[in-house]
């Protein structure tokens, strides 16, 4: 079961704001998702092997050859918050 | 003799180093020539995590981890793999960084280094791949901060992040090892440790045996023993004081040259580890046969060979194979068939301090001459040529310059941008052994016009001599041989 | 002009008036649309048609306009993935698969609806408000892909890209009545394509036919280096258009026919597969014993890889950004403001779900389930050539009628999901109605089989109607 505690630090872990009254919701919904997903527990799986990817691909590889760039103005067109030539965001902490 | 640690100091070092001889990065095909860029202009929409791209690893990458592994003695991991380490920070345009975790490339490596009682061996634990992420600036300072610029250009060059044992026993250990695998990563041409960022470092310290603190983001093998020292000094302090070390981490303030404690995040964070899905897995055992092959020859098997080969000194050869371009540019000089001991003082003892005396660093070495840059400001820079060095060793032997005129030679050549030979240089400044009939004249002039101090040393006093001997270096312009002199002046007042 | 016209009957079209004047026509129509489909209608389209005229109609797909999913890159056009946070976000560069539509000679009209980032059934959760199912505009059309679908349900684009995770092409493709493929993990390129979950889903295409289905997919499938994952099957797909199933084996995995499925559907679906066994097919039943968990397992990977894929929307370099004291304030509202509750809901159990202590009961344990589940295909697809199942348990629900409660919408995807987890292809054609609603048959092969698939889709297509049936509504 999730608590309030728990919805609070996966939204901080997850940086997603959550107000008081949104953990409540949160907690109620993801507790019943969560429930689902404990059916799972009745299935031994000791001895399987975990599959990460279906396709059983190795060793994908480029060569290290130089390709163009895109120019700073396209890289920085989609925002606002820019200043000389860099992104722009509030101080950190 | 056996160390006895006094004070029970452990280092780990976890170190960064940029393998920023390739060409592109290491998921796209950015180049990785950003140094001097302007900002976001070396970027793409895989380095600058646009929603939709996709990182392809570049082979090269995976080839300079294996050289790396094999050099540290490490083992190579049959199956290998990448991971996401989710966290928030501005530098990180995915909100994740692709990095290695339960399956390194390397583990079990090793390094022996000089340490405090000889020779010393530090483990390294594991060696990873992973990528760089972009670079921050702050408007005003961190602590007062208006803002932050964010520049993408370093966002995902390829780090290779290093982790070794705790088995470093003193700063200067720690500072030894650090160049000693500065050393080596240079020997196999994956990494120039000159460029701005290339090598970063996190250590961990402890004092008797005690808690770990974590110090981070030291950017120079000097600024590592600076900080070490000043920690385990803060270490010992603590609990001499009664107090305990408390585990942290902390940011090595340069400028001041003390270690602080990092505000504790409100929480910690949880990075979630889990297998990157867009990559897939490596299996490349079946290269390292042919990698082995083309391994270059390591500075330990170097500067036993120098002793070997050219019959100098440990010493010097040490000296000489603590850079591979320096290592090269020695072997240059030695094939032109010059005496290899007269060549590996003038390489070893001279050229070098006379760099290290102007914190100029080698930088290259292209088979005719070897480049040199200033460690804080790139804009001087300058080189010397193979030939150069050979003329002036040639010159030393044949007895035609004194010593100090040979010093003098290497000196105007780091200091000057003009291309001159030594030869051209000891013209200009006259700097030629004078005629012995030169001296002679000079001898008897001094003895002449100095009777007192004549009549000095005729009486014992040994100091006279070298006042006389002073007077004739002053009139040959100091291109006497100060013991010829000497011994001239003596034949002529004692027979 | 007709206003559902195959991609033969486009080009037709083409040779006889101009690229031009067939786009204008799908414009046409769109203007008039009741159904919300696009999100942006691309201005250029008619520039990008004449151009076409102007270069002699060269490629496969020369003036034939294409509806893209809008969480598919093209270069000028925004990408908002049905959200708010990538508020007027314009990609600069195209995803492989638009590479390879252009070289192909194709028009992009514009970006469908879908749900916000894929993450739905139903295609309510975008920004843009739902779509409306053409065949009942107070029903949904499916989802994600419910723009794409819908449009060429409703006559306003000869066929379509969409994306497929967990199902959202072959969810729309059934409730819109149409035909969708999601294709073998690793036959179409990814790249360009906004990650919901990256070892889940594909591109695949939606079409009023199976032929058109054949003809997107010899255009997009194929070898991208730039997709790590990407596989090179050199399938020709068209070669599978072959109107016969003689001999062909199909087991009918009785999970998929569980509790809460529509009678309607069950027996459109066993009628299907008589139809097939009439043409000269053969059937069995087969046993997928881990089928019922796989919609846990689906949704625990999903929303595992979605937390990571999602992080990068963080109003830095693109989109939203709300205002915030630092940056990671700035972050947390950006977030919360720039994303829909469904979003956050998976984002924060995909969270969970990874985070410390959790991992193992989660996230590993649902990829050792995903292996269980694979398991179940490789050994059913053993003995029998394809496997058919309901796509959908029951036709189109009413708008609102599922929003509020998270785990009845996943619900719909249980017989969608396991394919993703398994990575084989599947389609989904329409086998019939239910209340003037269309039921879709979904048929599922072995990895890289599309051929199989492709065959028997298309036999029972050409020996049935329902694909000529058109909604009155709109038309």
């Amino acid at each position: 079961m999730i608590t309030k505690e728990d919805v609070e630090h996966i939204g901080w872990l997850a940086r997603i704001e959550i107000s008081e009254q949104e953990t409540v919701e949160y907690m109620e919904k993801l507790n019943s998702v969560l429930g689902y997903f404990g059916q799972l527990d009745e299935l031994p799986t000791e001895d399987v092997a975990p599959t990460y990817h279906v396709a059983e691909i190795y060793n994908v590889f480029r060569e290290d050859v130089v390709e163009e760039c895109l120019p700073q103005e396209v890289v920085l067109a989609n925002t606002e918050h820019k200043q000389d030539g860099a992104f722009r965001v509030p101080k950190i902490g | 003799m056996v160390y006895e640690n006094p004070d029970g100091v452990r280092i780990g070092l976890e170190i960064h180093i940029q393998l920023n001889k390739l060409k592109t990065k290491m998921f796209c095909g950015c180049s990785t020539d950003y140094h001097n860029a302007a900002p976001n202009t070396h970027t793409c929409p895989v380095c600058l995590g646009l929603p939709g791209a996709l990182p392809v690893l570049n082979k090269k990458v995976v080839e300079a981890a294996i050289k790396v592994g094999l050099a540290l003695e490490g083992e190579i991991a049959e199956e290998t793999q990448f991971h996401r380490k989710n966290y928030f920070y501005p530098d990180l345009p995915k909100g994740y960084q692709i990095t290695q975790y339960d399956f390194p490339i390397v583990s079990n490596g090793k390094i022996v280094i000089e340490g405090e009682d000889g020779e010393h061996t530090v483990g390294i634990t594991r060696a990873h791949m992973e990528e760089d992420p972009g670079k921050l600036v702050h408007i005003g300072s961190i602590e007062k901060s208006k803002g932050v610029l964010i520049d993408y250009n370093r966002s995902g060059v390829t780090l290779i992040e290093t982790v070794t044992e705790p088995d470093m026993r003193s700063p200067k250990e720690a500072r030894r090892f650090l160049d000693k695998f500065r050393n080596i990563l240079e020997y196999l041409d994956v990494f120039d440790g000159n460029l701005e960022g290339a090598m970063r470092v996190d250590a961990n310290v402890s004092v008797h045996w005690g808690t770990r603190v974590e110090v981070k983001n030291i950017s120079s093998h000097k600024g590592v023993e600076r900080a070490l020292l000043y920690e385990i000094m803060r270490q010992k302090n603590v609990i001499r004081r009664g107090g305990k070390v408390s585990q942290e981490t902390r940011h090595f303030d340069e400028g001041r040259g003390v270690t602080l404690s990092m505000r504790t995040k409100e929480e910690a964070e949880d990075y979630r580890y889990f297998r990157e899905p867009d990559l897939m897995p490596m299996r490349i055992t079946d290269w390292i046969p042919a990698i082995k092959e083309t391994l270059p020859e390591l500075p330990d098997a170097k500067r036993a060979r120098f002793i070997e080969q050219y019959g100098i000194t440990d010493m010097h050869a040490k000296s000489l194979t603590s850079k591979i371009m320096l290592a090269d540019f020695y072997e240059g000089v030695c094939a032109k068939g010059v005496d290899p001991k007269i060549a590996a003082t003038w390489t070893a003892d001279v050229f070098l301090g006379e760099l290290n005396y102007r914190d100029l660093a080698i930088s290259s070495y292209d088979g005719e001459k070897i480049g040199f840059i200033h460690a804080k400001d790139p804009r001087i820079k300058n080189s010397i040529k193979v030939s150069d060095m050979v003329e002036l060793v040639n010159l030393f032997a044949e007895g035609k310059i004194s010593d100090r005129a040979a010093v003098e030679v290497i000196r105007t050549m780091l200091d000057t941008a003009e291309e001159k030979t030594p030869f051209q240089i000891i013209e200009e400044k006259g700097l030629f052994k004078a005629e012995d009939d030169l001296v002679t004249k000079a001898v008897a002039e001094t003895i002449a016009e100095n009777e007192a101090a004549v009549q000095d040393y005729l009486g014992g006093t040994e100091k006279s001599l070298n006042f006389l001997v002073g007077q004739v270096m002053k009139k040959t312009k100091g291109t006497a041989d100060a013991k010829t002199a000497r011994d001239l002046i003596i034949k002529e007042l004692k027979g | 002009m007709a206003k559902w016209m195959s991609v033969a009957q486009v080009k037709e079209k083409i040779e006889e008036n101009s690229a031009e004047e067939v786009t204008a026509q799908y414009l046409e129509v769109i203007g008039k649309s009741k159904i919300n489909g696009y999100i942006t209608v691309s201005e250029k389209a008619l520039e990008q048609a004449k151009k076409i005229d102007a270069e002699g109609h060269n490629g496969p797909l020369a003036g034939v306009p294409i509806a893209i999913k809008d969480n598919i890159s093209v270069v000028g056009l925004p990408n908002s993935c049905g959200s708010k946070i990538l508020e007027g976000y314009i990609p600069p560069f195209n995803a492989h698969v638009i590479e390879k539509l252009l070289a192909a000679g194709a028009v992009i009209l514009g970006k469908t609806n879908m749900d916000e980032f894929a993450m739905g059934s139903s295609t309510e959760t975008s920004y843009f408000g739902p779509t409306a199912n053409p065949w009942d505009r107070e029903r949904v059309p499916g989802g994600s892909s419910g723009g794409s679908a819908a449009v060429v349900a409703a006559g306003e684009a000869p066929f379509a890209l969409g994306s497929d995770t967990g199902g959202s092409v072959r969810c729309p493709a059934a409730f819109c009545g149409v035909v969708g493929l999601k294709p073998t993990y690793g036959s179409v390129s990814r790249y360009g394509v906004v990650a919901y979950a990256n070892s889940l889903e594909q591109v695949g295409p939606l079409a009023n036919n199976v032929t058109d289905i054949a003809v997107l997919m010899d255009v997009i499938a194929g070898y991208d280096h730039k997709d790590s994952t990407s596989i090179d099957s050199k399938i020709e797909y068209q070669k599978a258009l072959v109107e016969d199933v003689k001999g062909l084996k199909i087991g009918v995995p009785k999970e998929f026919f569980g509790e809460g499925i529509h009678p309607d559907v069950e027996k459109a679906v066993w009628n299907a597969i008589h139809k097939c066994e009439d043409l000269g097919a053969s059937w069995e039943e087969v046993s997928m014993p881990h089928i019922k968990y796989a919609l846990a397992s689906y949704y625990i990977i999903a929303m595992s890889e979605a937390s990571s894929n999602l992080a990068r929307f963080d109003g830095t370099r693109y989109g939203y950004r709300a205002s915030g004291e630092n940056w990671h304030a700035m972050v947390s509202k950006t977030r919360a403001e720039g994303f829909g509750t469904e979003v956050k809901r998976r984002i924060l159990l995909g969270t969970y779900a990874l985070s410390a202590g959790y991992h193992d009961k989660y996230y590993l344990k649902a990829l050792k389930v995903r292996t269980l589940v694979k398991q179940d295909f490789d050994r059913a697809l053993s003995k029998v050539d394809v496997l058919m199942a309901p796509t959908m348990p029951n036709p189109a629900f009413k708008i609102g009628e599922k929003i509020e409660d998270p785990l009845t919408l996943y619900l719909s995807d249980v017989n969608t999901c396991p394919i993703n987890l398994a990575g084989v292809p599947s389609l989904s054609v329409p086998c019939g109605f239910t209340d003037g609603l269309p039921i879709g048959l979904q048929i599922m092969g072995k990895p890289f089989d599309e051929p199989a698939v492709l065959r028997a889709a298309y036999t029972f297509e050409q020996n049935t109607d329902y694909h000529t049936k058109r909604p009155s509504e709109v038309a």
